[in-house]
């Protein structure tokens, strides 16, 4: 029976002692033990955190990346497009230009080619007529050589002006 | 490998105490009382094991012929307004009396010292406060416990946020354990940082005690955790902080359950006086659990190691023959012990942690 007789001495003895243990333990061990293993735990979590979060930044990037890259792409179409325009425009303005001055030239060419063939007709006209003077010049002088024929003509030409 | 010097020189120092007082005194002690040592020479078996597993004066390491060689320890006794202090050497090992105090081998205070009164009956000195085998070994753990914890926070502290070395990587899954399977599990992630260094303290007091006194020899062998003294003053303080800490809802629970038939409560209050029960046969559970379980397993495996003797003193060759089968089991029930060891540090942890919770849980069901 003396296995369940419990020693004054002892219990009190157990008291005490197990009462420095927890304080001892609780202070200069559990505290800082359990402090690092949060400690730990935290930071190993933050990390985890970090990660999670710079992949989703990554993906983010990722994502702008290709919304960028996809707005240049429809930036250079667009400013190709435009280039393919004004091309458009500028060649056609040039056709429309040189067409007008194509004309502009042939009616001017055209022109002086009336103006000069007129001016060429005048001459003619003119040298015709000068030539037919001396023609005529020479053959009444031819005509008129002898005093007969001259007043035998003067006379026929008083009777054609008495006649009209 | 300091500190392993460190202790091998204080072993040294106390068993050296002990030889040194001890072997003329004992030798002579053998002579004169011949007649009597034929008589211890019988062996009795249920006397050796209650001799091992109850607590002691001195503290027994070796038998060498008859030579006992002891570590005494001091004797510190208040009886009839006198203060005595002295050796239990003075005893010889429970032989002799000393101020007319003696260690009895009878009766319920067996193993104690008592006196004579008035009337020649035996009864204890007012106040014993001896410092014995078991206190040795209380403070021993202690001592150990401190070593070992204290040198871990300070590899924590000197190696921040950086993975577990060494005996640090051994305990720290331990201490996860208690932390979160048994202290969070129970008591719920909001009030369990306050009973933590508890529930700690006690799992690795009861563990250490229970692996030492599994060792049989100095500074094992003392069967703390076996004692219901020890047992006893680990339930007291769960009651303690259990008592203190009980919120309404735990003390509303134990005078009016909720979810049982108004008369079982009025006019005669049944469960209000099941649940105080309750209340104080939960730590006597407590203490009885640890202290049987130990105590049972040492006297199994003194049991097994008896068997050899009592064959012996039929024959020797009986004797040796049943010592193979005698140790094979001892080696077994060591095995087990150290399992039960394990499982009852768990269990002692848990249930405190479990009523830890109970106190503490708010009104929600």
């Amino acid at each position: 029976m003396s296995l369940i007789n419990p020693g004054f001495g002892l219990v009190i003895w157990m008291t005490l002692a197990f009462g420095i243990l927890l304080f001892i333990l609780a202070k200069f061990a559990w505290k800082p033990i359990l402090a690092s293993l949060k400690e730990r735990e935290d930071s190993i979590d933050n990390a985890l955190q970090a990660a999670e979060k710079a992949r989703l930044a990554m993906e983010d990037l990722k994502l702008g990346n290709e919304k960028l890259l996809q707005e240049a792409k429809e930036e250079r179409d667009m400013i190709l497009k435009e280039a393919r325009r004004l091309k458009e425009n500028i060649m056609n303005e040039a056709r429309e230009k040189a067409g007008v001055e194509t004309k502009n030239m042939i009616q001017g060419a055209r022109e002086q080619i009336i103006s000069e063939k007129n001016a060429a007709i005048a001459e003619i006209k003119n040298t015709i007529a000068s030539y037919s003077i001396d023609i005529a010049e020479k053959v009444l002088r031819e005509e008129l050589k002898d005093k007969g024929k001259q007043m035998a003509y003067a006379e026929k030409l008083l009777k054609e002006s008495r006649l009209n | 490998m300091k500190r392993a010097g460190l202790l091998m020189l204080i072993l040294f120092i106390i068993s050296y105490n002990g030889l040194s007082q001890h072997p003329n005194e004992a030798n002579d002690h053998a002579q004169e009382n011949w007649q009597e040592e034929i008589v211890v020479q019988d062996f009795k078996a249920g006397d050796m094991i209650i001799e091992h597993i109850t607590d002691s004066y001195e503290w027994h390491i070796i038998n060498i012929g008859h030579t006992h060689v002891s570590v005494p320890l001091p004797v510190l006794l208040y009886d009839q307004g006198k203060f005595h202090a002295f050796m239990s050497s003075k005893f010889h090992h429970g032989h002799d009396s000393h101020l007319g105090y003696y260690i009895t081998h009878e009766g319920f205070n067996s193993g104690k010292i008592v006196r004579k009164d008035a009337e020649g009956n035996e009864v204890r000195p007012d106040l014993d406060f001896s410092f014995t085998k078991n206190v040795l070994a209380i403070f021993l753990s202690i001592f150990f416990l401190s070593l070992i914890f204290i040198s871990i926070a300070k590899s924590y502290k000197r190696r921040p946020g950086q993975a577990p070395k060494g005996l640090q990587s051994l305990l720290e899954p331990i201490i996860i354990f208690v932390r979160d399977d048994i202290a969070k599990a129970s008591i719920g992630e909001k009030r369990y940082e306050k009973y933590l260094p508890f529930l700690l303290t006690i799992f690795f007091f009861i563990l250490i005690n229970n692996l030492m006194g599994i060792v049989p020899f100095f500074p094992g062998g003392a069967n703390v955790t076996g004692n219901i003294g020890v047992t006893g003053v680990m339930a007291l303080f769960t009651f303690v902080i259990v008592t203190f800490s009980g919120n309404k809802n735990y003390w509303l629970h134990i005078v009016n359950a909720p979810g049982v038939p108004w008369w079982l409560k009025i006019p005669i209050p049944l469960m209000p006086v099941v649940e105080l029960m309750g209340v104080f046969t939960k730590p006597f559970v407590l203490m009885v659990r640890l202290f049987a379980n130990i105590s049972a397993g040492h006297i199994i495996i003194l049991g097994f190691i008896s068997l050899i003797f009592i064959f012996g003193e039929i024959s020797t060759g009986l004797g040796l023959g049943v010592s193979v089968v005698s140790v094979a089991f001892t080696i077994f029930m060591d095995l087990l012990e150290i399992l039960v060891a394990f499982i009852q540090a768990y269990v002692f942890t848990l249930l405190s942690a479990l009523y830890f919770g109970m106190a503490t849980e708010e009104a929600h069901h």
